[in-house]
């Protein structure tokens, strides 16, 4: 292997070659072979042992075993089982499903068919945001057109094997993505979750057994059975197979899409695959892994991406955001960014989230603004734990992450913003102040005229001051100057 | 469309189809058409490919050039979107960045036309499942 390419394109093998609304263009790259394969030449049980074998784990943020999923959910009995494929991909700035299923959509449905036969269900549903327009309509034209092959339906190529698809919408909610909440969101209650056990594969949509599999898990099944599971489980590191697409964005030259194998280190995807930092600015931090996740330094730039080793360095794997952050990022506010959003996000169903999680984002505030004292980093990081301890599903119990990370990884910042009242990335505005520079000022008064405390005063064509008593550190007169005589320290 | 009555019958289908769109699909057997894809996903149609598909659609045919123009999936480069494939008869496909209807035109004159190099090539900095 070419030790200078570190992508491999498996998960994303037709995404951009192929026609995604048209399926002989997908079948010409093997799509359906494996399901055709499976359904005509396997026992479930058999199938079932190649997907354990191949060491897959479940993409949509937990890791869990694939094969081991669906060897409950085959376990349980019951008269109707349920395929539900998750693609309601929340977290903010992950765009990967939404490729798979612009660009391939076959390759899930084909997935589902799959796992359908293992399991012994009859029916899927594909759980998918409103807001991916492109990716409901490119999935209903391939739903359609697999339908006319007999490709989905009764008796799929004549084995006697029936499935069929289904698309139910999702309105965007981040907690909708929690399997149990996916399950009540699609039964029309309220999509809140609900404490597992039961797990889906036991009592899941309309109490029967429900496998709930990630889009990109799905989109690896079909390579499994073309290549095999030893193949695939070469592939990785030892507790971590195949490849994992991360949608990396922030501050690196290279925005986009990037699928390497597991055990790739973070420095390969961000200063290689990622073209480095863009600005000539120096590399501060990554955020992995969501609002679950958390910020990794320097030191961790070297770590094999694996589930375990990000957990290890205090982040996650997550669905597969990467947000690469520069010396000009404040961590305090990254970690209130992400409050914020799970604020915005939290059912409401328990306490410890639907209130502690408030109280971090206030906390948080509290110190961007210059008001925070020793005592509250302390009670950030107790709130935090009993938040982790006591929330009934995923959201809460991972959403003190970016702040744990951030007081484990980036605590001199945080000292900074409390004891020196300052903020060494000049992020926050709280903890700055506005200064007028005597020599650019050619008092044409504009700054003092959208002042909206009339805290800047100064004689036409003299150069103006800022009364910082009276200042509320609004930026609104460095916007309006047009002599760039107003500056923030 | 034809139904599929068995794993047989799908396996002819994955081979006729790979004759008829290996043209396309195949550098190595690329035939004499010019292959044009361009990637039409959410951010490819946001940065507007598709007046850049209609423009190579138009152009190409006003211009009397036999070419296929296909649209696909984005290939991840949001950087660089509209990205857009070309395969020329007998060479391996290339991938050009931030395709506007002006580098669009280059492409056909210079690339197309005549072989000669244009900018925004994102180079190959992946593996397939088949090289492995
Ligand atoms: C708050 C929250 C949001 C989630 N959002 C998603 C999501 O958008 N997509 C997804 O596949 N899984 C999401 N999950 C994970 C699912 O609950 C579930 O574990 C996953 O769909 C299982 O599929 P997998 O085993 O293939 O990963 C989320 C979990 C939590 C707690
Ligand atoms: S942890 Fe948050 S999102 Fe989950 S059930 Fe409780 S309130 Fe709802
Ligand atoms: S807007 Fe700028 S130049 Fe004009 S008075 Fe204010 S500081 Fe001086």
């Amino acid at each position: 292997m070419d030790k200078k390419i570190k992508q491999l394109r498996l998960v994303l093998r037709n995404c951009g070659f192929i026609d995604p609304e048209n399926i002989d263009e997908a079948i010409a790259r093997d799509a359906y072979l494996s399901m055709g394969k499976v359904i005509t030449e396997m026992h479930p049980a058999e199938a079932i042992k190649i997907v354990k074998e191949s060491g897959l784990r479940g993409r949509g943020g937990g890791g869990f075993p694939t094969g081991l999923k669906w060897e409950f959910a085959c376990n349980n009995k019951a008269d109707r089982k349920y395929v539900v494929c998750n693609a309601d991909e929340g977290d903010p700035g992950a765009f990967m499903d939404r490729s798979v299923l612009e660009g391939d959509p076959h390759s899930v449905i084909e997935a589902m068919a799959i796992c359908a036969y293992c399991i012994g269900a009859g029916e899927g549903l594909i759980y998918i945001r409103a807001e991916y327009p492109l990716a409901i309509k490119r999935l209903k034209t391939a739903i359609a057109q697999a339908r006319e092959y007999g490709l989905l339906g009764k008796n799929i190529l004549g084995t006697g094997f029936s499935f069929d698809i289904e698309l139910r919408y999702g309105a965007g909610a981040f907690v909708c993505g929690e399997e149990t909440a996916l399950i009540h969101s699609m039964e029309g209650l309220r999509g809140e979750p609900t404490v597992k056990p039961p797990f889906p594969a036991e009592s899941g949509y309309h109490g029967k057994p429900t496998n709930v599999n990630n889009v990109e898990t799905l989109a690896c099944i079909p390579v499994i059975f073309s290549k095999g599971a030893d193949w695939f489980s070469k592939i990785g590191t030892e507790r971590s197979k195949g490849t994992k697409v991360f949608a990396l964005a922030g501050k690196v030259n290279n925005v986009g899409l990037v699928e390497v194998p597991m055990g790739t280190s973070l420095r390969e995807v961000i200063f290689e695959i990622g073209g480095g930092i863009n600005n000539d600015r120096k590399f501060k931090a990554v955020q992995t892994g969501g609002p679950s996740g958390g910020c990794l330094t320097e030191e961790h730039l070297d770590t094999p991406i694996d589930f375990d080793n990000l957990i290890e360095a205090g982040s996650m794997m997550g669905s597969g955001g990467m947000i690469v952050m520069d010396e000009d990022d404040c961590m305090v506010s990254v970690a209130k960014f992400y409050l914020d959003f799970t604020v915005e996000e939290s059912c409401g169903k328990c306490a410890p989230c639907r209130i502690g999680n408030k109280r971090l984002y206030e906390l948080l505030d509290h110190i961007c603004k210059g008001k925070g004292d020793m005592a509250d980093l302390d009670r950030l990081r107790n709130m935090s734990e009993v938040i982790k301890d006591t929330a009934l599903c995923g959201l809460g119990q991972t959403s003190p992450n970016p702040v744990l990370s951030t007081l484990d990884n980036f605590y001199d910042e945080y000292l900074a913003h409390v004891m020196d009242k300052k903020c060494p990335a000049g992020q926050c505005r709280g903890l700055m102040e506005f200064f007028i520079i005597e020599e650019n000022c050619v008092g044409c008064t504009a700054c003092a005229r959208v002042c909206p405390v009339n805290a800047i005063a100064g004689e036409r064509k003299e150069p103006h001051k800022i009364n910082k008593g009276i200042c509320i550190k609004c930026g609104a007169c460095m916007e309006k100057c047009k002599f760039d005589a107003i500056i923030i320290q | 469309m034809k139904r599929l009555e068995s794993y047989d019958d799908l396996r002819k289908l994955r081979n006729e189809t790979r004759e008829k769109i290996s043209s396309y699909s195949d550098p190595k057997n690329a035939a004499n058409r010019v292959i044009i894809r361009v990637g039409m996903g959410t951010s490819g149609i946001a940065s507007g490919a598709t007046q850049v598909l209609e423009f190579f659609r138009e152009a190409l045919r006003k211009r009397n050039i036999d070419a296929e123009v296909l649209m696909s999936g984005d290939m991840g480069y949001s950087y660089a979107e509209p990205t857009v494939q070309v395969t020329r008869p007998g060479t391996p496909p290339l991938v050009f960045g931030d395709v506007d209807t002006h580098r669009a035109d280059e492409i056909i004159e210079k690339y197309i036309r005549q072989g000669e190099p244009v900018d925004g090539v994102i180079p190959v900095d992946y593996l397939t499942i088949e090289e492995i």
